[in-house]
């Protein structure tokens, strides 16, 4: 499932961008997200220190790491979702498209219509399954007309692949539905607003095996459309779904690569040693 | 006595478990005294309104259009009767209580949006406590502001415009019992608001809506039957709601929707006819109780249907 | 891909970010609305009462005439009568009756009582010319307090030119005196505003007060006890829970129809009486102190009984040995606001007759009585102008206490916080 980049040992810092004698095309584009320097803290505690970190698009990058380590809030800055707790402050600067995202001119709101969430726990709106699709495209008005959203939501439930378990109860509650299925209502209605990005914070964490193979799957078709940045606690969900992944530990990015790299020749101890139940 | 070491699991002296005993005893009959309380509320309002049902039938009562309970002083006097249609009353209640929820709900839900969702813990610490400072003055003073300022103020302004206003008019005690029902909607409206959970907030704001797309669009729904028991519950505070409209609105019934005239309540109504002498023989004293019926029933339903709402609302999100 | 990221607002985006501003002032607005109507409500009866404080006196120059007493009866003299004499010897051009009786108006119809007390108070006066302060009557004192629009045409106001003229001669002899208005606090209800003040309504509140303290505390203490401590979970005590919350939100009006039907009707308790206002008020406040107590007892750890009964404590032992002293401060807090709400309350008492018009300060709590709020409310009703000035200081005065209670109750409530 998840494609194999090589790794350049033994070069400190690696950067997907580095013009080294890589064959894959994925790696070489200019990364779509760009993270330098980034310090956040929560009052006067440092939550993160000094992350650097590139996301190449149309990749699925997984951030791993034991809890507690940062990986959630660096997710979080990067649709500025950090904004809502008032003692959180951030450092650095993050690019998505060479646009710094901290500037002071940067519109959250068009920010976040293109750097979408899928939380840890399925939060489908109390609406019904319709409505919790159509509302994000009905606040930006991407559609037109009735037709037009109609046509928006059922496209982006059958992009989740959801389209087919409820085309005949659009009306029911979005709550009604069950776990996996809230979760793939929850992606459908981030794919409506059309985003370029999509940031899943541990989204299978609440789900069973075979509603979480499901979603994993799905993560893997949406690479072609989207970049994805998936937190998980699960190294195993890191290396099934992700082509990068990066270690975080304590609020440092220990270690980062392509996730065969990682998981197979790690460079740090700290990644090996959670790689291996060491740590974590 | 020689002095052993024995284990005794036998219970102590029965004196002492007959104290504990009367001690529970006490503690039953204190909890016991709300049940009491209602059944004497109920008892004596049935008891006197059975009464007055023997003068006067229950249907001319709940369906008749007009209010005069004089009784007649001398015999032969035209309409010695009196007359106990209720529906004046009710229209007259309502139409205070509806001005009163008309001004409250915008003021009341807005305070609550703005100091759960956008005010920070500083400004809410000393907010709160303030439009709380608006739920614990006594009516009697909001009766009196609106004799003396309010009425008085909306006449002028209504004959400046050509309008014509009763110096009672329903709008005046409608906008005092307005203020005063303000902080019971903002301050449940606030819990309700607050207890929507963070998550749908994300989700929406993930999706990049603004914050007041946010609010209205998901919290306030999400809060929505919260937010009708909040209302449900001040509604009845204003229908029961006496000093106020003893002191601000008028005392003769009239059927009118119109806020700019008089009109009375069955409160004013139950003050009027038990001020003064009482004679528990005539219809006019025993109508007062018929009303008090009338009045708990309807406040019962409305707080236990509020009650209802806000409990089911709450098991959702806990 | 990457080109067409944006993160300009599009005019859409800027469009939803106006009403996002709207939206926010909307919210400050309503409380700016509530708490100025907050701040209006009470700074006009602020500014109405104030005036309060002082009492217009008219000092006089009175001849007390031997001959017109009989010393065995002083009392008898025609006091009146003197000051009458006074008012007319000050202006001698006054003719016709009905001049002279607008004259004898300039004082309080209690001027010729005011003379009896102080000559009582020292017959060796009689004789000589004494100079006395009279109280001025109501429209005087309003009309000096500068409370009546001189400019306005002579029919439309209760003091006439005559009359002004009058006291413009007397401030220039520097006879109109303010003086601290202290029968505003010590004596009761009186038809005339000038002579009205809030004694006997403060006594009467107080009594009732002490009536539903002494009932409700108890009572709702116990209850809430038994309810957290003791009470199984079963229908029994759901029925009570429930009946508690209605009580809470039942009109006070219908707790004063209870009140005149059971407690003066079948039991047969005196009228009007600070003991039938008390127990109707202990009636409504015990709901209160219940739920507050309730959450106080609640907010006792269980260690604290696990290690009570641990050591071999009974249940009742346990409750009122470290459970209820721990859970008091909570308790005494919650009957404070309690207290103070049934200050406030007007209209349960207006239904057991606590309504009359009480000159008298009540000696006990089966005397007849009224309330502050409920004199409050009879003021209100009364047309005299200067009782427009008594109604709002009264009211300044409950306001008082009731800051007073709630400030004693946060006061309480910090100094005892537990953090367990």
């Amino acid at each position: 499932m998840s494609k194999i980049v090589e790794s350049l040992p033994n070069i400190p810092e690696v950067l997907p961008l580095d013009p080294a004698p890589q064959a894959d095309p994925a790696v070489r584009v200019k990364p779509l997200i760009t993270a330098r320097n980034v310090n956040v803290f929560y009052g006067q505690k440092q939550a993160l220190q000094n992350i650097s970190l590139e996301v190449p698009a149309n990749q699925v990058t997984a951030l791993i790491g034991p809890s507690g380590c940062g990986k959630t809030t660096f997710l979080r800055c990067i649709n500025r979702m950090n904004d809502l707790i008032d003692i959180c402050r951030v450092e650095g600067s993050i690019e998505i498209g060479g646009q710094d995202i901290y500037h002071k001119d940067v519109d959250v709101v068009t920010l976040r219509a293109q750097v979408g969430m899928v939380f840890q726990k399925p939060n489908p709106f109390p609406k019904s399954i319709f409505e919790n699709v159509a509302y994000g495209p009905r606040i930006h008005g991407l559609a037109a007309s009735k037709a037009e959203l109609q046509d928006i939501v059922e496209a982006s439930l059958e992009k989740a692949g959801l389209l087919a378990e409820v085309h005949d109860r659009m009306n029911a509650p979005g709550t009604s539905l069950s776990g996996g299925q809230q979760q793939r209502l929850c992606i459908a209605r981030t794919i409506a607003v059309e985003p370029k990005i999509i940031l899943m914070d541990e989204p299978c964490s609440a789900l069973d095996p075979i509603a979480t193979a499901r979603i994993e799957e799905l993560i893997d078709e949406l690479r072609e459309n989207y970049t994805i940045i998936i937190v998980t606690h699960s190294m195993q969900q890191a290396a099934r779904v992700s082509q990068r992944t990066a270690f975080f530990h304590m609020g440092e990015l220990v270690e980062e690569g392509a996730t065969e790299q990682i998981f197979t020749a790690p460079r740090d101890e700290r990644t090996q040693s959670y790689i291996t139940g060491r740590i974590g | 006595m020689e002095k052993t070491k024995t284990i005794n699991f036998m219970a102590k002296s029965s004196r002492h478990r007959r104290v504990e005993q009367g001690v529970i005893a006490v503690l039953i009959a204190c909890s016991t005294l709300a049940i009491f309380t209602t059944i004497g509320i109920i008892a004596s309002l049935i008891f006197e309104a059975i009464q007055f049902f023997k003068f006067i039938p229950i249907t001319d009562f709940l369906f008749g259009l007009n209010w005069s309970p004089q009784t007649a002083i001398r015999e032969d006097q035209i309409g010695s009767g009196g007359s106990f249609g209720v529906l004046p009353l009710i229209t007259g209640t309502f139409l205070i209580s509806a001005v009163a929820m008309a001004l409250a709900t915008p003021l009341g839900l807005f305070s609550a949006i703005y100091l759960a969702e956008y005010a920070g813990p500083k400004v809410r610490a000393y907010i709160k406590p303030l439009l709380e400072i608006l739920a614990g003055i006594p009516t009697v003073v909001y009766g009196f502001f609106a004799a003396l300022v309010i009425a008085p103020f909306i006449r002028m302004t209504g004959s400046e415009i050509g309008l014509e206003v009763a110096s009672e008019s329903a709008l005046a005690a409608g906008i005092a019992m307005g203020v005063m029902i303000t902080p019971l909607i903002s301050s449940l409206s606030d819990d309700v608001i607050n207890s929507v959970p963070q998550a749908l907030r994300d989700a929406s704001l993930g999706l990049g809506a603004t914050h007041a797309e946010t609010v209205a669009k998901v919290v306030l729904p999400a809060a929505l039957p919260g937010i009708a028991g909040s209302l449900l519950l001040a509604t009845s505070r204003a229908i029961g709601e006496t000093m106020i409209v003893v002191m601000a609105a008028g005392l003769a019934a009239q059927l009118t929707l119109n806020p700019l005239q008089a009109v009375t309540t069955i409160t004013v109504q139950i003050v009027t006819l038990l001020t003064g002498d009482q004679e528990f023989d005539s219809a006019k004293t025993l109508s007062a109780f018929a009303l008090g019926l009338m009045l708990f029933l309807v406040t019962l339903c409305l707080n236990a249907i509020a009650h209802q709402i806000v409990r089911h609302y709450r098991e959702q999100y806990d | 891909m990457t080109d067409d990221f944006t993160i300009i607002p599009t005019p859409h985006t800027r469009r939803r970010h106006k009403s996002e501003l709207r939206f926010q002032w909307y919210g400050k607005a309503a409380i700016i609305a509530a708490l100025g109507f907050l701040v209006l409500m009470i700074g006009s009866i602020g500014y109405k009462g104030v005036g309060v404080i002082y009492q217009t006196k008219i000092e006089l120059d009175i001849q007390l005439n031997a001959d017109a007493f009989d010393p065995a009866q002083l009392r008898k003299a025609d006091f009146s009568g003197l000051v009458k004499t006074a008012l007319r010897a000050r202006f001698p051009d006054v003719k016709n009756r009905r001049q002279k009786r607008r004259l004898y108006g300039l004082v309080s119809s209690d001027a010729g009582f005011e003379l009896r007390k102080m000559v009582e108070g020292n017959p060796n006066l009689i004789g000589s010319t004494i100079k006395i302060q009279l109280t001025a009557s109501d429209d005087i004192d309003t009309f000096i307090k500068g409370k009546i629009d001189k400019n306005l045409p002579e029919s439309d106001r209760r003091v006439k030119d005559v009359e002004i003229n009058w006291i413009e001669k007397l401030q220039a002899d520097n006879s109109v005196v303010q003086v601290f208005n202290t029968a505003f606090f010590t004596s009761g209800d009186s038809r005339e505003p000038e002579l009205a003040g809030i004694l006997s309504a403060l006594v009467g509140s107080f009594f009732t007060l002490l009536v539903c303290f002494l009932l409700s505390f108890p009572i709702g203490v116990l209850a809430a006890i038994y309810l957290e401590e003791f009470a199984p979970k079963n229908r029994w005590s759901d029925l009570i829970e429930i009946n508690i919350n209605n009580l809470a939100a039942v009109p006070s009006i219908v707790f004063g129809l209870l009140g005149l039907t059971i407690f003066l009707n079948t039991f047969g308790l005196p009228r009007s009486s600070p003991l039938v206002g008390g127990m109707v008020l202990a009636l409504m406040t015990i709901p209160t102190i219940i739920i507050a107590s309730r959450a106080s007892l609640r907010a006792v750890p269980p260690s604290i009984r696990e290690a009570a009964l641990s050591i071999g404590a009974t249940r009742v032992q346990t409750t009122f040995h470290h459970v209820a002293p721990l859970a008091l401060p909570g308790m005494l807090t919650g009957s404070i606001v309690g207290m103070a709400q049934a200050l406030g309350e007007t209209a349960p008492l207006i239904m057991i007759g606590m309504v009359a018009f009480i000159v008298d300060v009540p000696a006990s709590i089966l005397e007849p009585a009224t309330a502050l709020p409920v004199q409050i409310f009879l003021w209100a009703d009364s047309p005299e102008r200067a009782f427009v000035e008594r109604t709002s200081a009264a009211i300044i005065v409950l306001l008082g206490f009731l800051v007073v209670m709630n400030l004693g109750a946060i006061l309480l409530r910090k100094k005892f916080e537990q953090r367990f």
